[in-house]
């Protein structure tokens, strides 16, 4: 009993014609017993699918296949595969093989003996011909974590590779995490006097608690309490280099950004410094009784409705 | 032997035109003179397969050298291999087999 030709070719019973096409050109490519010499079951599959795609292919047959008319195996035989056919292979492989054979014939003789000298040729002389030329040794790929300062400003880190050699490696300011650096001549050594190859370390970048990168810009949120952002201040703010202080103007806002010029990451690869931005968040702590009067009375005086634009009632004082 | 005629009525979808063209390119090879060529089973063989890689399987003129020749290659290989082993006397031949296996 034939099987289902849908699942010979795997596609769905609602396959289009163009489905079913494309999956039997891709199967009949696959399983031609011409192009599988040494697939003995190749030619069965082969007729299994040229079977199935003759079934399906024809739209009528495939109807009345599909109306329970005629079974899988009640179709005849498709003109082009009559259950006699013989494939080229049968031949090809046969006492006949030498008639398209390129180069040396199949059939033994002198090409024969041009086989062998070239087998032994890529197993001798050639594989120590190779042997004797100077190689590049190998590339070895490393890893390496850095902190953010470290990627930011540079830095030098010593690297011990597994097999004890210790490499130190200058990490530039600016650096990215994911980049690769590539140390010449640190990988593997080479043969016959040929180079060394390379050493790559891919950096990778930890992130920082406060600090963080927009291409050479860093951005920071720094927390200022309410009299600080309304009073205005100078404070004191963590850049990569170390602390600088910033003035607050009077009158802050929360979210107000600031900009420390050239605090970003430094001057590096031909391109200028970038900027440090600071943005500010008020930071009330846990207000007294004294602040609880203090802000009942201000808002009583100075009413204010930081919601007016989100077009959402004024709330009610708690 | 075959004549191009009873070729071309064997295979529907083949012209004497197109497999003088086959011919030319040597893409098939057949005994007999250029006007009457006379084709082998295996030629026939090798028309088949050409007008089905070509008609059915979509290869395209153009890339059909390419594929007849990987395909020669292949045969020729496995001709080869073929004769090494048969030169191999049986007990050779089952050590072989046994170190392949492993």
């Amino acid at each position: 009993m034939a099987a289902d030709p849908y699942t010979t070719l795997g596609v769905k019973k609602d396959a289009t014609a163009a489905q079913i096409k494309t999956a039997y050109l891709k199967l009949a490519k696959k399983h031609h017993p011409d192009l599988n010499p040494g697939d003995s079951k190749a030619e069965e599959k082969f007729k299994a699918i040229s079977a199935a795609h003759d079934l399906l292919g024809d739209a009528e047959k495939r109807a009345r296949f599909d109306a329970g008319e005629i079974d899988a195996a009640g179709q005849p035989q498709a003109p082009q595969h009559p259950g006699g056919r013989q494939f080229y292979r049968g031949f090809a492989d046969g006492e006949q093989s030498g008639r398209y054979s390129p180069g040396f014939g199949g059939g033994g003789g002198e090409g024969f003996q041009d086989m062998f000298a070239d087998l032994f040729a890529n197993a001798r002389g050639g594989g120590r011909q190779q042997r004797d030329q100077p190689m590049r040794g190998q590339d070895q790929r490393y890893q390496l974590a850095v902190t953010f300062v470290e990627a930011a400003l540079g830095a030098s880190r010593r690297l011990t590779l597994p097999d004890g050699r210790t490499l130190d490696v200058t990490i530039p300011a600016g650096l990215e995490s994911g980049q690769t650096l590539r140390l010449r001549g640190q990988g593997a050594a080479g043969w016959n006097g040929g180079p060394a190859g390379d050493a790559l370390i891919e950096v990778d970048v930890a992130d920082h608690p406060f600090f963080a990168r927009d291409g050479d810009n860093i951005q920071l949120d720094l927390p200022v309490t309410a009299g600080e952002a309304a009073l205005g201040a100078k404070v004191a703010v963590p850049t990569p280099a170390g602390p600088v202080n910033l003035s607050i103007p009077r009158h802050s806002d929360s979210g107000r950004q600031l900009r420390l010029r050239g605090r970003g990451i430094p001057a590096h690869a031909g391109r200028p410094a970038g900027d440090l931005y600071v943005t500010l968040r008020i930071v009330l702590g846990t207000p007294d009784e004294t602040l609880e009067r203090a802000l009942a009375a201000y808002y009583d005086r100075q009413p204010l409705d930081p919601r007016a634009h989100m077009g959402v009632p004024v709330s009610e004082t708690a | 032997m075959t004549t191009i005629q009873s070729v071309c009525a064997a295979l529907p979808g083949l012209s004497e035109e197109t497999l003088r063209r086959w011919l030319a390119q040597d893409w098939v090879r057949a005994d007999g003179t250029a006007g009457q060529p006379a084709f082998a089973e295996i030629d026939v063989a090798r028309v088949r397969l050409i007008l089905e890689l070509h008609t059915e399987l979509e290869v395209e003129e153009p890339t059909l050298p390419l594929v007849l020749s990987l395909l020669d290659q292949l045969y020729a290989t496995r001709a080869q291999l073929r004769l090494v082993l048969d030169s191999l006397d049986a007990p050779v031949r089952e050590a072989l087999a046994e170190s392949l296996v492993r």
